[in-house]
């Protein structure tokens, strides 16, 4: 399992990084092997406002489908265009090219409340028993 | 409750393969790619571990009569050595499951009928069991394993392929006692062998060792899927009869009595099974809701859908009210909170070319 240590991640096991006012968001490494070959992305439109928590699009492999959850809340200021039609690249790089949205961050305060790598790994070890 | 595994669990684990509960069972659905699982099928030859499928043994100097009775195909046309495909249905006419008949002798009939219903099958044939007919759950006297593909039958000794389709052979391969038949689940050409679950391993390596493709339930479904192949608690179910799931052609109401016979003959339609393809993105899954082309009357339900990986485009089944089933009609499908544009289409999605 890759989980880089320079990002964060929720427990909906997406990943965050973030850069001055706006977060990178995507899946983690566990989200996209569960899921298996991604098949469909749906992603919101520019502009779209999230609170923490909210459903913010949808990964769909062969045989499930999966909400994505907005780690902290904020308005959409730019979408990962080619992952809706080459929605394979979210399982060859999901840290890298396979990035969803990025939000501009309404209330940094909640950025505190995401897990570092080592967390999340403990995270789903204890979800794994 | 513990889960069931088939004798070829280990070899699953062994082969990387990510195993799920299915019907009770520890079964793969995938070993590395659903996709790349089901392109072999269809390009090649892939196969699959069905051992959790289950098997009825009727038996008997009246066996025939009793499988006469709670089947709506006519049994009384088939040769010994032939298998065909059929249901069980309760009173109401709808389904207790669907099943393959195979007539080994006219006193003995296999059963082969799905995992998740084999116990409910088991009681509901065994409640017509007489001394001159008995019927037995041999479920765990065999494993199965499917062998599909184009290319499938060329890695089967001559002496023990069937010859055509629906048909069968009681055979020795490979020095071991087995039943192959000229089956399958995924739209191709191939066999599904039965056989002593000790001996599932040595028939699972030999083809390994062919190049077969180890294939899961994930890459089953698109298949059959694909194949328009019905899936009891989605096409089929206790709600549905063969009317309306498009199986009118195993129903033969001039054999004679059978259980169902009576409601079936009131022709009561209330939906009718379509096969759905996608205008608008999205993909249409089971229980996604069916509208009319305004979106404001809701008309029916999604019963499965996935990705084809043959068409590369969206494929569903759903039932609709009868009067909107028809070819190239439009309608809509909510998926994700959005009505989304889509049409009635002719099945199967795939059919192989002879």
């Amino acid at each position: 399992m890759n989980l880089p240590d320079d990002l964060k991640y929720t427990k909906e096991h997406a990943w965050v990084t973030t850069n001055g006012k706006t977060v990178t968001i995507g899946i983690s490494d566990f989200a996209q092997d569960q899921l298996g070959e991604i098949v469909f992305v749906e992603l919101p439109e520019e502009g779209e406002e999230f609170s923490e928590g909210d459903a913010f699009g949808v990964v769909e492999s062969v045989k499930s489908v999966s909400d994505v959850y907005a780690p902290v809340a904020g308005k959409v200021v730019e979408l990962n265009d080619p992952v809706v039609d080459s929605p394979e690249i979210i399982n060859d790089d999901c840290y890298g090219d396979g990035w969803l949205i990025k939000l501009e961050v309404s209330d940094a305060s909640q950025l505190d409340e995401l897990m570092s790598a080592k967390e999340y790994a403990q995270f789903l070890k204890e979800e794994s028993e | 409750m513990s889960l069931k595994q088939t004798p070829l669990y280990k070899i699953h684990k062994q082969l990387g393969a990510r195993i799920v509960d299915f019907a009770g069972w520890e079964m793969p659905v995938q070993y590395d790619s659903v996709i790349e699982e089901h392109h072999a099928v269809r390009k090649h030859s892939g196969m699959f571990d069905v051992s959790h499928m289950g098997e009825l043994l009727v038996h008997g100097p009246k066996a025939e009569a009793l499988v006469q009775k709670v089947t709506c195909n006519d049994v009384s046309k088939l040769q010994s050595g032939t298998c065909q495909y059929s249901a069980l249905l309760n009173e109401r006419g709808t389904f207790v499951d669907d099943i393959i008949v195979n007539k080994i002798t006219p006193e003995q009939f296999l059963i082969c009928v799905n995992a998740s219903n084999a116990d409910k099958d088991f009681q509901w044939v065994k409640a017509f069991e007489t001394t001159e007919a008995r019927v037995d759950n041999v479920s765990d006297q065999y494993f199965q394993i499917a062998v599909q593909g184009p290319e499938a039958c060329d890695l089967i000794p001559h002496a023990s392929l069937p010859e055509k389709s629906f048909t069968f052979v009681q055979t020795i391969f490979n020095g071991k006692e087995c039943l192959i038949a000229r089956t399958g689940y995924t739209g191709e050409d191939g066999v599904e062998i039965y056989g002593r679950p000790q001996d599932a391993e040595m028939f699972w390596n030999y083809f390994l060792e062919k190049g077969v493709k180890p294939c899961g339930l994930g890459a089953r479904d698109t298949l059959r899927l694909e194949a328009c192949l019905p899936l009891y608690g989605h096409e089929i179910d206790d709600q549905t009869n063969p009317w309306e799931a498009g199986l009118s052609w195993i129903v033969k109401m001039d054999k004679g009595d059978f259980i169902g016979r009576e409601a079936l003959a009131q022709k009561k339609i209330s939906k009718k099974l379509i096969g759905i393809f996608m205008q608008e993105s999205g993909f249409a899954r089971q229980g996604c809701k069916i509208f009319d082309q305004s979106g404001e009357k809701e008309i029916g339900i999604v019963v499965s859908g996935t990705k084809s990986p043959t068409l590369d485009r969206a494929i569903a089944t759903g039932f609709v009210l009868p009067e909107f089933s028809e070819i190239q009609k439009e309608f809509r499908v909510d998926i994700h909170q959005k009505k989304r544009q889509a049409v009635v289409t002719l099945r199967p999605f795939y059919k192989r070319k002879k």
